[in-house]
C-alpha cells in the first residue's frame, strides 16, 4: 500500500506493507539511519522518534497508523529544548558506544518538553523504557537536570 | 652510522632508552612503520565523514602508520582498536597530540584498516582488541608516533627558516621561532616535512611536561553519538544492497536436513534463499521482507549432535566433576585440629548473554579476486584469516574497515570469527555481485551463545582459634573459552586462565591458597564477557573473604587491609573508598554496606555499596563508591565513565541477567526475559583516581567484577543471608 509519512517536516510517499513498522521505512527506505534498531518489541526505546510530539516506538508501530500525523526524528530535532539537550549530552560525554543515544535524547526532549523541570523520580520514570547496554545513566540523568536549568 | 632500520624490517622498534638533558624527556630510539599506500576501498572508510579529515590525499603530510596531517592542519590519528565506548579514539589520539603538541581541537580519529603487520595489538601480536590492552599497548607507541611527526615538522621549518631545529617550539600546533619571530602552523610544513628524513630517536616528554595527558578531555566521537550521525555497520547503505537473515538452528550443535521456503518465496522484496552451514541465509531487498520471509521458512533440523540438556542437568554435571582436575596454584597444606573453623560454600554463576544494544552485524562485498567488509570487527586478523579461507582469497586481499560498535562486551571478539564467517559464507552461496548487510535481531543475538560460562566455585575456609584466616580451597568447574579455538595457544599447563583468573592469585596473606580447575565439555557455545573469568572470581572470593572476616570478627575493610600488606596497590584503593564513603560512619536506618577490592587487567578497583531491601525481594542500590588504581589516567573522565558504565553492567548482571535452556532451547529471546540494569535501577556513583605514575592499565573492565561482591557483602549484613548463587532475582538455575 502506498502512504504518506510526514516526517521531519517533509512528506514522503512510500509503498509499505500493512504491518512494515516505521522504523523500517525510516532507515531502509527513506535512509534516515539516526534511529536505531536494539530490539524489535518495544523494549528497549533504540528506535524512539516523536509522533505527535509523544516518544513513540517506531520498532512496534506500523507505518500505516503514522501516516499523516507529524513523525520527527533525531535527524530532524530542532528548537531550545533540543539544543540544551544535545549540549548537555555533548558537555557531559554521555554516550560511550552510542548507539542507544539517538533514542536516549528522543525521549529526554520529549520529557522536557512535557515537564520541564523533572525530578529525579519523573526522569526515570520517563527514561527507564531506554535501555543503555554501556549504563550510561549517571550522566543521562545529569544532562537532563542541566538541560532543565538552562530552559 | 645511521641508525635507522632498512624501511622493510617493520618488526624492529628499537628501543635506546636513556636519559635526556634535564630539561628534557626520554630519548627513545624511533622507528614506526610508514603508512602503505592506501588500497581500494580503505580510503571509504564510513566514519571518515564525521570524525577523521577529509579524505584527500593531496598534500596529506602521513609520517608513520598511524599520522596524517592535512593541509588544514587537522591532525587525524589512524586508531588500530575497535571504538565501542571504552574511549580508544580519544585516548590513543591524547597520546599522538601530546608529543605533536598540537590543540586538541585539531586531532580527529578514524579507524585503522586491518592490516596486522602495522597494526598488531602489541599484546597479542595480532590486530585485536580485548583484555582492556589498548591503552597499555599503545602508550608508548604512539606518543612515538607523535613524537616522530613533530620531529619532522620541526625540521622542515628549520630548514624553510634556516635556523637551527634545537630552538623552534610547538604550543598548541602552532610551531614558532622565537629569535626571529617567525610562526606556522602544521598545515603550513605539512608537504615539506613529508620529504624530511625519518629521525632516529626522539625525545619523549616526562610526565611531569605532559599539558594533555592526565586532563579532561572532550571525547571525539561524543558529538557525532549525540546527533544521530555516527555511523555503525547497522547504517552501512551501498548501492543494489541486500539484506540479509539466517535462521540459525534452535539448538546449539544442530544443522540443517532441509527446508521449504515456497511460503517465503512469496514476500514481496524476497531475492533468494540459500542453505550456509550457519543455518538458512534469507537474501531481501529491505530488513522487513528478510524478516518476514524468513519467519516463513519451515525447516527440518538435524538435531543428532545437538546439545540438549537442561541447565540443570548441565549444572549436575558441573557440580560433579570429580576426575581430572588440574591444581592452577598450591602453597601450604589445610590446617585442621582444635580450634579450627571452617566454612564451606558452592557459588553458581549463570550463563550470561552480552547483548550489546546494537546486534551483530557485517557488510560484505565480494568478488572472485577481493572482499571488502565493514563492521565492528574487535579481531580483525582472526576475522580477514577466517573469510579469506572461505572466500578462497589471500589474507591480504581481504579489507575491513572497521567500524564504530554499538558495544560489544566480548560478544565482538569470537576466535571463531563468527559474524564474519558468516558473511562470507553468504557471500559464498548467493554468488552474485551484490553487497549484502547481514544482520542479527535481538532474538537471534540473546539465543546464539557465545554466552559467559555457566560456573561452579566451590571454596572451603579455616580460620585459625586467634582470628587468622589460615587455609582457603578452592575448585573452579566450568567450560574453557579458548580449548580447541585458534586462540588455544592460551592454556597453560592444561588449564584455561580464564577460568582461574582473580582466584588462583588471590592477594590475601592466607598460608594455604589451593585453586584446582575442572573442565567440563558442553555443547553451549561461550565466550569472554566483560572482565571474563573475573566476572565470576570476583564474586566468589570478595564474597567468601568478607565471610571469613566475619568469621573471625573482622571489620570487613580493616580486616582486609591486614592481609593485604605486600599489595600497596591493592591497600591504597581500599582506604579511597573506605574514606570517600566514610566507612564506620552511622548508616541510615534500613541500609547497609558492603565493600569488595579486586585487581583485573592490571587496574586495582575497590567499591562500597549502599543498600536496602527493594522490590522483588532484591537489594536496592542507592550509593556506589568506587576508587581505582589503572596507573597513569590518561584521561580521567574516560576512567570515570568506564568505573560508571561497569558498575551499572555488572550491577544488571548480578541482580537480575541469566540465560537458562530447557532442553537445550534457549529460555529467554529478548530484554523482557533477559534483563539488564535500567535508569531506575542505577545508583548514585562516586569516583576517584588515584594519581598514580604506574603505566596506565586498562578500565574498560575493571570496574566490573567488584559491584556484586559489594551488593551481596551489604546484603549479607542487612539480612543475614549469604548470596552464593545469581542472579539474585529468580531461581535461574
Amino acid at each position: 500500500m502506498q502512504i504518506t509519512l510526514k516526517i521531519n517536516g517533509k512528506p514522503h510517499k512510500v509503498e509499505v506493507e500493512a504491518d512494515t513498522p516505521l522504523l523500517w521505512v525510516i532507515r531502509d527506505q527513506l535512509g534516515l539511519t539516526g534511529t536505531k534498531f536494539g530490539c524489535g518489541i518495544a523494549q528497549c526505546g533504540a528506535c524512539t522518534v516523536h509522533i505527535d510530539g509523544q516518544a513513540t516506538r517506531s520498532c512496534v508501530t506500523a507505518a500505516a497508523d503514522a501516516a499523516g500525523m507529524d513523525i520527527v526524528t533525531i535527524e530532524g530535532l530542532s528548537g531550545q529544548i533540543a539544543d540544551e539537550v544535545q549540549k548537555a549530552w555533548i558537555a557531559l560525554d554521555v554516550p560511550q558506544c552510542g548507539y542507544c543515544q539517538s533514542g536516549q535524547i528522543m525521549s529526554a526532549v520529549a520529557l522536557l518538553t512535557s515537564t520541564p523541570r523533572p525530578g529525579d523520580g519523573e526522569i526515570d520514570a520517563a527514561m527507564s523504557g531506554n535501555i543503555c547496554r554501556c549504563a550510561t545513566y549517571v550522566r543521562i540523568r545529569q544532562a537532563i537536570k542541566d538541560a532543565a536549568a538552562k530552559l | 652510522m645511521d641508525r635507522r632500520p632498512a624501511a622493510s624490517t617493520i618488526e624492529r622498534r628499537t628501543l635506546l632508552k636513556g636519559l635526556g638533558a634535564a630539561s628534557a624527556g626520554l630519548i627513545v630510539g624511533v622507528y614506526i612503520a610508514p603508512a602503505r599506500a592506501e588500497r581500494p576501498g580503505q580510503a571509504q572508510s564510513a566514519q571518515s565523514d564525521v570524525m577523521a579529515a577529509a579524505g584527500s590525499q593531496a598534500g596529506l603530510f602521513q609520517p608513520n602508520a598511524f599520522v596524517r596531517i592535512a593541509p588544514d592542519s587537522t591532525v587525524t590519528v589512524l586508531i588500530k582498536h575497535i571504538e565501542f565506548g571504552q574511549g580508544p579514539y580519544t585516548g590513543l589520539a591524547t597520546l599522538v597530540a601530546e608529543e605533536l603538541d598540537a590543540d586538541w581541537s585539531q586531532m580527529r580519529a578514524t579507524s585503522a584498516p586491518a592490516d596486522v603487520e602495522l597494526y598488531k595489538n602489541l599484546a597479542f601480536g595480532m590486530q585485536g582488541t580485548g583484555g582492556s590492552t589498548a591503552m597499555a599497548n599503545s602508550y608508548e607507541q604512539m606518543r612515538k608516533a607523535g613524537a616522530a611527526a613533530r620531529a619532522l615538522l620541526i625540521a622542515a621549518a628549520a630548514k624553510s627558516w634556516s635556523v637551527p631545529a634545537g630552538e623552534i617550539s610547538i604550543e598548541k600546533g602552532v610551531l614558532r621561532h622565537a629569535g626571529s619571530g617567525k610562526s606556522g602552523t602544521f598545515g603550513d610544513f605539512a608537504e615539506a616535512a613529508a620529504k624530511q628524513p625519518a629521525p632516529a630517536e626522539v625525545m619523549l616528554k616526562k610526565p611531569e611536561n605532559f599539558r594533555l595527558i592526565g586532563t579532561q578531555l572532550t571525547r571525539l566521537d561524543t558529538a557525532s553519538k549525540s546527533s544521530g550521525k555516527a555511523t555503525y555497520t547497522i547504517d552501512v547503505r551501498k548501492p543494489d544492497m541486500l539484506t540479509v537473515l539466517i535462521k540459525h538452528p534452535p539448538l546449539f550443535g544442530a544443522t540443517v536436513k532441509s527446508f521449504d521456503d515456497a511460503a517465503a518465496r512469496k514476500v514481496k522484496g524476497l531475492v533468494d534463499v540459500k542453505a550456509i552451514p550457519q543455518g538458512v541465509a534469507v537474501y531481501a531487498e529491505n530488513f522487513w521482507a528478510a524478516k518476514t520471509a524468513r519467519d516463513a521458512l519451515s525447516i527440518t533440523w538435524d538435531e543428532s549432535k545437538a546439545e540438549t540438556r537442561s541447565t540443570k542437568e548441565i549444572l549436575a554435571a558441573l557440580r560433579s566433576a570429580s576426575a581430572g582436575a588440574k591444581t592452577a596454584v598450591s602453597r601450604g597444606a589445610m590446617p585442621a585440629g582444635d580450634g579450627i573453623k571452617t566454612v564451606e560454600a558452592e557459588y553458581v554463576f549463570p550463563y550470561l548473554a552480552h547483548a550489546p544494544m546494537e546486534p551483530l552485524d557485517c557488510v560484505i562485498e565480494a568478488d572472485e579476486n577481493a572482499c571488502t567488509l565493514w563492521f565492528g570487527s574487535q579481531m580483525q586478523t582472526i576475522d580477514q584469516a577466517a573469510v579469506a579461507q572461505i572466500l578462497g582469497l589471500r589474507p591480504e586481499n581481504v579489507s575491513i574497515i572497521t567500524l564504530l560498535a554499538g558495544g560489544s562486551f566480548g560478544r565482538r571478539a569470537t576466535p571463531s570469527a563468527d559474524i564474519a564467517s558468516e558473511a562470507a559464507q553468504a557471500a559464498k552461496a548467493f554468488g552474485k555481485k551484490r553487497p549484502l548487510k547481514i544482520l542479527w535481531t535481538r532474538e537471534d543475538d540473546i539465543t546464539g551463545g557465545r554466552y559467559r560460562p555457566l560456573y561452579v566455585h566451590k571454596i572451603k575456609g579455616a580460620v585459625d582459634g586467634t582470628g587468622s584466616i589460615v587455609g582457603w580451597s578452592e575448585t573452579i568447574a566450568g567450560q574453557s573459552i579458548v580449548a580447541g579455538t585458534p586462540m588455544a595457544a592460551m592454556m597453560k599447563d592444561g588449564i584455561d586462565p580464564t577460568m582461574v583468573e582473580g582466584a588462583e592469585d588471590l592477594p590475601y596473606a592466607i598460608p594455604h591458597l589451593k585453586v584446582d580447575v575442572h573442565t567440563v565439555d558442553v555443547g553451549v557455545p561461550v565466550l569472554w564477557w566483560r572482565s571474563v573469568g573475573h566476572s565470576a572470581t570476583g564474586f566468589s572470593t570478595e564474597t567468601f573473604i568478607d565471610e571469613l572476616l566475619a568469621l573471625a570478627g573482622k571489620d570487613p575493610v580493616q580486616g582486609r587491609l591486614d592481609l593485604l600488606a605486600e599489595h600497596p596497590r591493592h591497600r591504597a584503593v581500599l582506604q579511597e573508598v573506605a574514606r570517600m564513603a566514610g566507612w564506620g560512619d552511622k548508616v541510615p536506618e534500613g541500609r547497609a554496606r558492603g565493600v569488595a577490592v579486586h585487581k583485573s587487567f592490571n587496574t586495582y578497583v575497590a567499591q562500597i555499596a549502599e543498600i536496602s531491601v527493594g522490590s522483588e525481594n532484591a537489594p536496592r542500590v542507592h550509593k556506589v563508591w568506587c576508587a581505582v588504581d589503572c596507573g597513569l589516567a590518561v584521561n580521567p573522565d574516560i576512567v570515570r565513565a568506564q568505573m560508571e558504565g561497569g558498575i551499572g553492567f555488572g550491577l544488571g548482571a548480578a541482580l537480575y541477567s541469566a540465560i537458562t535452556l530447557d532442553k537445550g532451547r534457549v529460555q529467554q529471546t529478548n530484554f523482557d526475559a533477559f534483563r539488564g540494569l535500567r535508569i531506575n535501577e542505577m545508583p548514585q556513583i562516586e569516583v576517584s583516581v588515584i594519581r598514580s605514575a604506574e603505566a596506565p592499565s586498562g578500565v574498560g573492565e575493571p570496574g566490573v567484577p567488584p559491584i556484586g561482591p559489594a551488593v551481596a557483602n551489604a546484603w549479607a549484613k542487612l539480612t543475614g543471608k549469604r548470596v552464593r548463587q545469581l542472579p539474585f532475582v529468580g531461581d535461574a538455575v
